[in-house]
């Protein structure tokens, strides 16, 4: 009997590289001058993305759960680290937003996010729990398909309202801003901001390396199986409910952490982040890079983003949302493996053109297959 | 652990299976109308019957998938309410189905299929840390061999041919070594050939497993039943049980089934 059951879609080495690419090289390259701090900062931003797109595609591409509510678990994780930069500015006046609405004093509940390690726990402990009640509810009513995308969505919409209430003591529609300092670093130096880059990156690899892991398991086989023949499990003895939450609070968190990042290097946490086209924004990401792979969400959320950095500033701004959706359009039509798939579609279409030179003549004329060429346009924009 | 003795149950053997009075409606269609049923250890059962009899019906009712509007499920000598479990629970009492079309996971390989069916533990932390013992491989390898798809291994399932695909989906039965094996129409889309070999493959499981099988194939059931008992249903009630000769010759069957089919040899 040979082995190898598992079979792997990404091979090892470009794995590896890419991960020292990213962890080591960038920011050597950045510490010597050849990459400045305002791309280093970007590439930061966009790790981000590529981990929240991860825990998407940990739902959507492997288990079948469409989630679009995962910009609340960003901005979740996000809020936690804010609440605790918030506190690290230090000075004897209360911030704006709690002056406001006639506070003299922080709120009680800020106290303990002066301790780091107390907001850490809080960054992985409130998107999971929050996953946890969500998820218990909608999975043991077996709420499937699209009902949960839209449930998801109504959660997010819910917390934004709530968010952008003043009265909530988190900032209302400003959010937090104006940090300073974390783990006594002072966040606008070039050198703590490459160390969140490098934090960033590890994470990235460690999610990537992890989500390997788990789809690789036998965890991932019934993961595919629920998001193919949900029934069929549930006759093969597997509580999928059991299943499908433990993804669900796995990809929570990991989008969390991803939030909790992202926070300290772009300086500001507001509920414009938790809104549904945020959430519909990263599916789009893990579409066109494609989804149900690991790399793919990763590279579909750098080439959006680093697209909509070089397309919303000048001529092109106002045509960003059309190019856009136009490609989402386009990958969903001729490309449904993304731009990862890329590559072996295009070598399927070269190896039946050969075919067809082949038997030109002999055989007798196959029905003819209609197969669009894919359009390289489409992994741009 | 404590046995309730349903008062149908006169001193046999205890019953592997017994339903009594079950009754389930669809929009006042009574698909299930006060059936009873009693089903031995090591038994091959035959279920036919034509047509909306209630067959499939009967068979979503025990796997859990619906639930009676009245009626008892007993499983094990009444050591188990079935309906009082849900599907997964239910197949974990040792209770294995394969569905009326083929049902696999089409993304999975073959033998993925059966890792999934892999009699064990259905948590998640063994799914995550638990590893495929070598006699679980052997394991694999046997069935593969019986369902005649060892070459097929590590292609996906959904490449596989209809025929193929109902043998994998026993094959997945026999990886969760279920005590009963509830098989629904094993020969529809086969060829002749494969019909009779699948009915070798039954016949050889039997008394190893006990085993509910449904088919229309009237030929097939001759080779499969061999004298054992076969249950008639018709509107959801039994209509007669017997051998499979004084079943065809029974009256009534021959007016709401057999006749038709004018198939009473």
């Amino acid at each position: 009997m040979n082995k190898q059951p598992f079979t792997s879609r990404i091979h090892l080495p470009i794995l590896i590289t890419g991960a020292v690419f990213l962890v080591v090289i960038m920011p050597t390259l950045n510490a010597c001058g050849y990459i400045t701090n305002f791309t280093l900062g970007n590439w930061g931003k966009y790790l981000c993305y590529g981990i929240l797109a991860i825990s998407i595609d940990l739902l959507w591409g492997y288990t079948g759960l469409l989630c679009l509510g995962q910009a609340l678990f960003f901005t979740l994780g996000g809020y936690m680290m804010g609440m605790h930069l918030m506190r690290m500015i230090g000075g004897d006046t209360v911030p704006t937003f709690l002056s406001m609405v006639g506070r003299t004093e922080w709120p009680s509940f800020f106290t303990p996010f002066t301790s780091f390690p107390f907001a850490l726990l809080m960054i992985i402990l409130v998107p999971g729990i929050l996953a946890y009640v969500f998820g218990f509810l909608a999975f043991r009513s077996r709420i499937k398909g699209v009902y949960f995308s839209i449930l998801t969505q109504a959660l997010t919409y819910g917390a934004a309202l709530l968010f952008f209430r003043n009265e909530l003591l988190m900032g209302g529609n400003n959010g937090f801003t104006d940090f300073r300092t974390l783990l006594g670093h002072d966040l606008r130096t070039a050198s703590t901001q490459r160390g969140l880059y490098i934090a960033t990156a590890v994470l990235l690899v460690a999610v990537v390396a992890g989500c390997k892991w788990l789809t690789n398991s036998r965890f991932g086989l019934i993961q595919r199986a629920i998001r193919d023949s949900e029934n069929r499990v549930l006759f093969s003895g597997y509580s999928t409910m059991n299943y499908k939450l433990f993804v669900f609070v796995i990809s929570g968190i990991v989008a969390s952490l991803a939030g909790a990042l992202f926070v300290p290097q772009v300086g500001i946490i507001n509920p414009s982040e938790m809104t549904t086209e945020k959430s519909l924004e990263a599916v789009v990401w893990v579409a066109l890079g494609g989804r149900g792979t690991l790399v793919g969400p990763v590279i579909g959320a750098i080439t959006v983003n680093a697209a909509k950095s070089w397309a919303s500033s000048g001529a092109t701004a106002d045509f960003w949302p059309l190019l856009l959706g136009g490609a989402f359009v386009l990958v969903v039509l001729f490309m449904p493996k993304g731009i990862v798939g890329l590559p072996a579609q295009i070598q399927a279409v070269i190896q039946k053109l050969k075919r067809r030179e082949e038997s030109e003549v002999p055989t007798p004329p196959q029905k003819p297959e209609i197969k669009p060429t894919p359009d390289p346009s489409a992994t741009e924009a | 652990m404590e046995q309730i003795i349903s008062p149908l149950h006169d001193n046999q053997k205890p019953f592997l299976l017994a339903a009594e009075g079950l009754t389930r409606s669809f929009d006042g269609f009574k698909a299930i109308n006060d059936l009873n049923f009693y089903l031995d250890e090591g038994e091959l059962r035959t279920v036919i019957g034509p047509n909306g009899a209630g067959k499939t019906t009967f068979l979503d009712l025990i796997t859990g998938r619906t639930k009676p509007d009245v009626g008892s499920l007993k499983w094990d000598d009444g050591k188990h309410d079935l309906l009082k479990m849900n599907e997964y629970e239910i197949y974990r009492l040792g209770i294995g189905r394969k569905f009326q079309t083929p049902t696999v996971y089409n993304d999975h390989t073959v033998y993925e299929n059966l890792v999934l069916s892999l009699a064990g533990s259905r948590g998640i932390w063994h799914s995550l840390f638990g590893k495929i013992t070598s006699d679980q491989k052997d394991r694999i390898a046997d069935i593969l061999k019986i369902i005649k798809l060892t070459d097929s291994a590590y292609r996906k399932a959904g490449i596989l041919a209809h025929g193929q695909k109902q043998w994998l989906e026993i094959g997945m039965l026999l990886a969760q070594e279920a005590r009963l094996l509830l098989v629904d129409e094993p020969a529809a889309g086969m060829t002749d050939e494969e019909t009779y070999r699948t009915g070798e493959l039954l016949l050889s499981l039997a008394g190893k497993h006990t085993i509910i099988v449904i088919e229309h194939d009237m030929t097939f059931v001759r080779q499969i039943s061999q004298g054992r008992k076969v249950t008639v249903l018709h509107q959801g009630h039994v209509l007669c049980e017997g051998p499979v000769d004084k079943v065809q010759s029974d009256e009534r069957v021959i007016e709401v089934y057999l006749g038709r089919k004018s198939k009473a040899a």
